[in-house]
């Protein structure tokens, strides 16, 4: 069943990147940062099965940690941006574009 | 044996709502189907013995995280014209085809050491004090800086989504 978790992984941070790449709503590509996230977790937690090593559930936890600042902090940007400019569009918040 | 069936139903309701997330038009809807994805991941741990994750993952990830971005999502209340992106580009196209590629290289490097025969499990791996006793001790020092990444994480963002003074709004 090890393996088949690893596949699982694979899939999923696929499907996760796919998103990232091809969504432009910014909550939408925040989604699926999580994902990929979640798929990195799916990994550690099956290597760390594989080995009988707990190092992966620690990674897990800190993986875990990272995942909820970020959510707030770029939720936080979302909203302030929509805020002032009435844009979720990642295309059309270029205002730093050189 | 009702180990790997359990396995292969929720890898299945994983893969399906990760597409869905990834696919679907309205932002709530695939904030639901996520909720859905990490709950079904949330057991796979379980399946995979471990249990404080497991917990972990549904507390944290489908608790915690997709309240918040739900609410983030109804407090935008975005309107249909607001949402609408061009549906195919040339971008999008090869985004996908480079995942795709990427993904398949992946596949064929771990398949190759498919079926790899597992060790025996002591029965205590992955329980809540097997892995505290770890955290606490070994561990005690990227734990506590842990907590400071979400102090930091906090105040940057009640910083960020302070109104100013006088804004009008």
């Amino acid at each position: 069943m090890t393996s088949e978790t690893l596949v699982l992984s694979i899939i999923l941070f696929g499907i996760g990147a796919t998103g990232f790449v091809v969504r432009r709503n910014a909550i939408i590509v925040l989604m699926s940062v999580e994902l990929m996230l979640n798929a990195a977790n799916l990994a550690f937690i099956d290597f760390s099965r594989q080995h009988m090593d707990y190092t992966g559930h620690i990674y897990v936890f800190m993986i875990m940690t990272v995942a909820a600042a970020e959510a707030a902090v770029a939720l936080a940007i979302v909203v302030q941006i929509f805020r002032a400019r009435r844009v979720v569009n990642l295309d059309e918040i270029n205002l730093m574009k050189g | 044996m009702i180990q790997a069936i359990f396995f292969y139903i929720f890898a299945g309701i994983a893969v399906t709502m990760a597409l869905m997330v990834v696919s679907a038009k309205n932002p709530m809807r695939s904030a639901l189907a996520l909720t859905g994805c990490l709950l079904s991941v949330a057991c796979i741990f379980a399946l995979q013995s471990a249990h404080l994750m497991a917990i972990l993952q549904v507390l944290v990830y489908a608790g915690a995280i997709m309240v918040f971005i739900l609410f983030v999502l109804m407090l935008l209340n975005l309107s249909p014209q607001e949402l609408g992106e061009r549906r195919v580009t040339v971008r999008r196209v090869a985004g996908a085809y480079l995942i795709g590629a990427v993904g398949t290289i992946l596949m064929l490097r771990v398949t190759k050491h498919l079926w790899a025969p597992s060790s025996t499990l002591d029965p205590d791996f992955g329980t809540v004090k097997e892995v505290g006793t770890i955290l606490y001790t070994k561990y005690l020092l990227p734990f506590e800086m842990v907590s400071l990444l979400l102090l930091a994480a906090i105040i940057g963002a009640v910083v960020l989504t302070r109104k100013e003074k006088g804004d009008g709004q």
